[in-house]
């Protein structure tokens, strides 16, 4: 049987992942994150590299003059627990594969673009924001905070209005 | 009483273990429904797949109420824990560049480092593309973003409260907002879903 593309319910995934949230803040006081981690590991390669300039420059000095290593940090555990956890479900389902995904109508070079183009974008956008889907909106309405609502319509209400403008790479 | 960490009743390296584990269940999660597949992510701004607004509104609710319970049960004390500062314009601003980043790249920070993990190209490469963007914002970040991502702040606000309503009512009110949308997203995605091919919907995991 092919188990390649049969996906958990997403209403038992949902609830799960409530679920998740809620021990991470009992336990760690924390939400889940990814842009937060992604930051950490950018902070450090830089603080590594060049410490006397992050010590100094504001976006890095906060964190590099802290208690412990950038990469000591909460969300960078996590990251690399997602890491194992991800393996296992696609292990289990079949999905470990190399492959490009992307809508069958665009060629690999164009997926690969503006998958580049994109991510550039969540860099950029989740720095300035403070934070992505999982620690802007996800954590922020667990606890009922505004930034999180304001993330919401953001991102999603902004891809509703910008939809149409690349619907030629998904439809 | 939680929040334990924060109150020192688990030590920083438990912490980080327990940091690791819940990663996993993350990661998981995430694979599991479906979100290292990135035609499914982007589906829910064309209508053709809305698995993301279910996992997710369900996710994000479900961790409200229950974080409200254990609140008002005082089995955690939501003062203690991470409770993010409201700086409107710049997380609008961001979060528009961010819907920009989700319809041109089809994943979002961490469902990509799942799909490259489980070996997605296309998520590799995303990635790629997080880590520069972070750079490219980090050294320039003093003369072009510093000032106005600190601008417009007001503080911790609470969204039931900005509004003048309790907790639990607000909840209340996106939990009855969640299932019509859940209802009326069901709806759309079959009408769309009757034009689509039998391999699109197979690709998508929609076919019975």
């Amino acid at each position: 049987m092919d188990k390649g593309r049969k996906y958990m319910n997403p209403y038992l995934a949902g609830f799960l992942l409530g679920l998740l949230v809620i021990i991470a803040y009992y336990f760690s006081g924390e939400g889940l994150g990814a842009s937060g981690a992604y930051k950490r590991i950018v902070i450090g390669t830089v603080d590594l590299v060049a410490h006397n300039y992050a010590k100094n420059a504001h976006y890095f000095a906060k964190v590099v003059n802290g208690e412990h290593s950038p990469f000591n940090a909460w969300l960078v555990f996590e990251l690399l627990g997602m890491m194992v956890g991800a393996i296992i479900s696609a292990v289990i389902y079949n999905r470990m594969h190399l492959e490009i995904g992307k809508s069958p109508k665009i060629t690999n070079k164009t997926r690969l673009w503006f998958a580049l183009l994109g991510g550039i974008l969540w860099g950029i956008g989740s720095q300035l924001g403070r934070g992505c889907t999982s620690g802007l909106v996800m954590s922020g309405m667990a606890v009922n905070a505004l930034s999180g609502y304001i993330g919401l319509v953001a991102v999603f209400g902004g891809g509703y209005l910008f939809a149409y403008l690349f619907r030629k790479l998904w439809t | 009483m939680g929040p334990l960490f924060t109150q020192g009743i688990i030590s920083t390296e438990v912490n980080h273990i327990l940091a690791f584990f819940i990663g996993i269940g993350f990661g998981f999660l995430l694979e599991a429904a479906g979100f290292t597949n990135t035609r499914k992510l982007a589906g829910v701004f064309y209508g053709y797949d809305m698995t993301v607004l279910k996992v997710f509104f369900t996710a994000a609710l479900t961790a409200a109420a229950g974080l409200l319970i254990l609140h008002t049960l005082g089995a955690i004390d939501l003062h203690m824990t991470y409770y993010p500062k409201t700086y409107w314009l710049p997380t609008l601003v961001g979060g528009l560049l961010m819907a920009l980043g989700f319809l041109t790249g089809g994943f979002c920070p961490g469902t990509s480092f799942c799909a490259a993990t489980t070996g997605k190209i296309d998520a590799m490469v995303f990635v790629g593309g997080i880590f520069l963007g972070i750079f490219g914002y980090a050294f320039t970040y003093e003369p072009i973003f510093e000032k106005f991502r600190n601008s417009y702040g007001l503080g911790r606000v609470n969204v039931a409260d900005w509004i003048g309503i309790p907790q639990g009512l607000f909840i209340l009110l996106m939990v009855i907002i969640a299932i019509v949308s859940f209802l009326v997203a069901d709806k759309v995605q079959k009408k769309i879903n009757a034009k689509q091919s039998k391999e699109d919907l197979h690709d998508l995991g929609l076919d019975e």
